[in-house]
């Protein structure tokens, strides 16, 4: 994992070092800023002075937990970050909780019944969500259940109340505002897990302890959900860690079509409008949450599967 | 009980291939005795852990077991039972060991479960009662500190315990019928003793019969008591041990006893039956072991011997059986070489 | 609309070609001729098979098929939904979407096609190279590629291509095959090291075959099964991302259209000309699922493990 978050410094340190020219470059084309003030600029954000000092203050400051100061928003980056992390957390939170649980389900339903029309058309149907751009897939779903059904709102402005409101209408509410982007980023996902799922379900129950628990006299239900499934969960275990960065990068277009506050949008907004700190930043921390993300599914993996654990 | 404990009839089992049916087991009868073991001897590809795995009717489709084959237990027809009743029998009546310990073990349940799961199937027993169940078993098995070893996962056993594990696993319902497939294949020669040891002694005590199926003749020279030798989905020789040993009659068997190596046996080549054993998909018209027998004559190649009775308990699905002064071995055999050699020169 | 009667009897005759192409059945066919039989006898294979045929022509015929140049503008039919003249309608500034569509199929195909070829070819030398490197390297090696890996690759472009501004097609095929040879690093790697452990490689060490020989003849046939079947499921990937980067406007630039900037262009205005985002969305999805069903089938079909089963 140090080596990931190394490399992402490493890595967005010299992307923007490296570009032609560097973020001020445009400004001297403007008559009515000074020569003087670009420079200042550039020295306040560090652009100056010989490419290896630069390195050095940039790993300073980033270890110190500085990450500059965003161009565009006038502000710290880390009071950006801290207020949009916790959003697009929860949206992935949930994403990566409701697809894994319907993913599974499916994948299992196909298992057990393979072979079988179900499995076909639910194969089908996972294979058109897998094929699907998120971003498309999320212009569609606002359109229709936002626009022409208008089920959902179509903004995040939350409704401005007079006086307190009831916990469970604010939840309502907030609800109400997830459930598009939720949907969307899982029902791709979901497709995923669940085509990993049934084959995992299917290539376990061709090993030999579920002959042995045949010939032990256990039910084809209790094959199937005890000793098939068991195993099954381990290689989509390992899938989490893969879905982390999937569902971070989904986040960036969902948010942004959505117009949901998180970092996804702040990254999308970093990009239109340049703002080389930001964006450097930002790729570091997505890099560190996916670190995170293998880190935890690691661990997971060892809590499934007994051969890993280490023994007392 | 009077009659048979098991009666095999006329058993034919086929597994679909894009060249054709596989006739892997191809009319195979015979009967298991209480209190008996039997030997199944064969090369691999003989059919012989079909036929076990056929007994207890798990063949997975596309396999099925053709239609005409008869498998008689405890007087019950297992063939035409429904799903559930056979189940009942699976593990409680009719127990199988398997010959990788390892991979028939679940990885992720602990020994103890997976063997207490065999009580909790077929009995009312709570979690606890199986559990120590099991832990008795696993003591009866010879395992020591059962207790502690119950809670252990299979990949912290080694080979030897496991395959007790399986043990304790199959004779947690007391079954009349074990039907131990390849059990010590696996294992090392020391260990292979002990599990044959183990087996023989928990027979004693149990009462129940054991086939065995192996590739080993030695082993079988251990612990059966009457032998089957299957080749190409049949059964070619049926004997008691002892007049196997001393006397074969197929010339298959003989060929297998032929190849075993004596110690202090001065050869310089280790003797084999030449060529290799058909596919089940084209078992060989006549005799199936025609194109490697040392006797074989044009009779042999077109017609398919029945089993002949040679002597009392003696079977032999072999012509020399009414033409005996035609066992002429005419054919360079591996007594004198290797008969059409190109395994020098293959790369 | 002659023009699309040809191509539709080209494509229907190179279907049906190919479906009764027949393979002289052997006594013992290689991996390949079962591979290629098993993979034809799936009805869903051969369907996506048809349909690549079908887009590959429709695209590269494009100039032959439409009425209407990619850049034409005609203002005063601008925002027209989908007629007759116009089936798949016209965008903000007049141009005919079909044949933006079309057009734009010459770009997204041929960019997925030729980035996932450079990405193969790439990861298959340093797989290759770190698995049959000593312990140490090899585990350097791979460590790298796991650390690259965790970086999302779509923010990769996007940081790359945010800072260094719009690039050309060429450049876009060089920066997403540079992206992507990761995961095929890893699977070639697997496979050689599997390799390197089974006896006949040893045999032929110890015959004195040299390490270029053992690579060229042992090695890559083994391994390139699984290239080839990531590589499929590759170009499906490559559409997406593709057009998700010209969605974010840092992919091809127009006016030259691309699947994913047309969708661009209509989704300023969403709920007004859906026309402008369905069309070469299902284009896109087509083009992915094809991809995607021909990929598992290929995968199926090549695995050794499925004798006699379903």
């Amino acid at each position: 994992m140090g080596v990931v978050v190394a490399l992402a410094t490493t890595l967005s340190f010299f992307l923007i070092r490296l570009a032609p020219g560097d973020p001020f470059s445009a400004l001297l084309e403007n008559p009515r800023v000074s020569p003087e003030h670009v420079a200042r600029l550039r020295a306040e954000y560090g652009f100056d002075g010989p490419i290896h000092e630069q390195f050095a203050s940039y790993v300073a400051r980033v270890a110190r937990g500085d990450l500059g100061d965003s161009f565009t928003h006038r502000r710290p980056v880390r009071a950006l970050v801290s207020e949009r992390l916790p959003r697009t957390m929860l949206l992935m939170g949930l994403a990566l909780a409701t697809s894994f649980a319907l993913g599974i389900a499916i994948g299992v339903v196909q298992a057990w019944r393979a072979g079988s029309a179900v499995d076909k058309v639910l194969g089908a149907v996972a294979m058109f969500f897998y094929s699907l751009p998120d971003f498309w897939l999320a212009l569609v779903v606002l359109y229709i259940f936002g626009y022409k059904l208008d089920l959902f709102p179509t903004t995040m402005i939350p409704a401005f109340h007079l006086g307190a409101v009831p916990w469970w209408e604010r939840l309502g509410e907030a609800a109400a505002r997830l459930t598009m982007p939720v949907a969307t980023l899982a029902l791709l996902t979901t497709a995923l897990v669940a085509r990993y799922q049934r084959s995992a379900m299917l290539d376990v129950s061709g090993r030999d302890f579920v002959r042995t628990a045949r010939a032990k006299g256990v039910t084809e239900h209790g094959v199937l959900f005890r000793h098939v499934l068991r195993n099954a969960l381990l290689p989509v275990v390992t899938l989490l860690g893969l879905a982390f960065p999937a569902l971070l990068a989904g986040s960036v277009f969902i948010e942004r079509i959505f117009s949901y506050q998180g970092i996804g949008y702040l990254t999308v907004e970093a990009v239109r409008n340049g703002d080389p700190e930001l964006v450097s930043s930002l790729v570091l921390l997505m890099a560190v949450l996916v670190a995170i993300g293998n880190l935890l599914a690691d661990l997971l993996y060892a809590v499934v599967d007994p051969r890993l654990r280490a023994r007392a | 009980m009077t009659g048979p404990l098991l009666s095999v009839r006329d058993l034919r089992t086929t597994f679909p291939t894009p060249n054709g049916p596989a006739r892997a087991v191809d009319g195979v009868s015979f009967d298991i005795a209480p209190r008996e073991t039997v030997g199944l001897v064969g090369e691999s590809g003989c059919g012989k852990s079909v036929t076990s795995l056929s007994i207890l009717r798990l063949i997975q489709p596309p396999g099925r077991i053709e239609a005409g084959s008869r498998i008689a237990f405890e007087g019950t027809e297992l063939l035409t039972l429904d799903e559930r009743r056979m189940r009942a029998i699976r593990g409680a009546r009719i127990s199988m060991i398997f010959q990788e310990p390892m991979a028939a073990l679940n990885p992720v349940f602990t020994v103890g479960d997976q063997i207490a799961e065999v009580a909790r199937v077929h009995t009312t027993a709570s979690r606890r009662e199986a559990w120590s169940r099991a832990v008795e078993m696993m003591r009866l098995t010879g395992i020591s500190d059962p207790a502690d070893r119950a809670r252990q996962y299979p990949h912290e056993l080694s080979g030897g315990m496991r395959q007790r594990v399986m043990i304790a696993m199959a004779l947690m319902m007391s079954p009349p019928l074990l039907i131990a497939d390849e059990p010590t294949t696996a294992l090392d020669v020391t260990i292979q003793a002990q599990i044959l040891e183990l087996l023989r002694e928990l027979q004693q005590r149990v009462g129940m019969s054991i086939l065995l199926i192996t590739h080993d003749l030695g082993v079988v020279a251990e612990t059966a008591s009457r032998v089957l030798v299957m080749y190409a989905g049949e059964v070619v020789e049926e004997a008691h041990v002892h007049m196997l040993f001393e006397a074969p009659h197929h010339p298959y068997t003989e060929g297998l006893l032929a190849a075993v190596p004596r110690l202090g046996e001065a050869r310089e080549r280790l003797r084999v039956i030449p060529g290799t054993v058909p596919a089940a998909t084209a078992w060989p018209t006549g005799c199936r072991f025609h194109d490697r027998c040392p006797y074989a004559w044009d009779r042999c190649v077109a017609e398919h011997p029945p089993l002949y009775q040679i002597g009392v308990g003696q079977w032999s699905r072999c012509h020399l059986a009414e033409e005996p002064e035609r066992r002429v071995a005419h054919r360079a055999t591996s007594a004198t070489g290797i008969a059409g050699s190109s395994t020098a020169r293959d790369v | 609309m002659f023009s699309w009667l040809l191509a539709a009897l080209l494509i229907g005759g190179v279907c049906w070609g190919a479906a009764r192409w027949r393979v002289a059945p052997a006594a013992h066919p290689g991996p390949w001729r079962t591979a290629m039989t098993r993979f034809r006898s799936q009805g869903p294979a051969m369907a996506s098979v048809y349909l690549l045929v079908a887009l590959v022509v429709v695209t590269a015929l494009a100039p032959w098929l439409v009425s209407f140049a990619p850049t034409d503008t005609l203002i005063a039919a601008s925002e027209q939904a989908p007629t007759l003249t116009h089936p798949f309608g016209t965008d903000f500034a007049g141009r005919d979407v079909l044949s933006r569509v079309l057009y734009g199929g010459q770009v997204s195909l041929p960019v997925a096609f030729l980035s996932v070829l450079l990405a193969a070819t790439i990861g298959t030398a340093y797989g290759a190279a770190a698995g049959l490197a000593s312990e140490r390297v090899d585990g350097i090696m791979m460590r790298l590629i796991d650390a690259v890996l965790a970086i999302p690759r779509l923010f990769l472009l996007i940081a790359v291509l945010a800072i260094w501004g719009n690039p050309s097609v060429p450049m876009l095929i060089l920066l997403l095959g540079l992206t992507g040879w990761f995961g095929v690093s890893r699977i070639v790697r697997a496979e050689v090291r599997a390799l390197r452990g089974e006896e006949w490689m040893m045999a032929a060490d110890a015959l004195g075959a040299s390490r270029r020989r053992t690579l060229w003849r042992h090695v890559l046939p083994n391994v390139l099964s699984p290239v080839i079947v990531a590589a499929t499921l590759g170009v499906g990937n490559i559409v997406l991302l593709e057009a998700a980067l010209g969605y974010l406007g840092i992919g091809v630039q127009p006016p030259t259209p691309s699947w994913g900037n047309i969708i661009q262009d209509g989704a300023q205005a969403l709920f007004t000309v859906w026309w402008m985002f369905v069309f070469p969305g299902l284009a896109i999805v087509l083009t992915a699922m094809s991809f995607n069903i021909a990929g598992d089938a290929l995968r199926d079909a090549l695995d050794p493990r499925q004798v006699g089963q379903r």
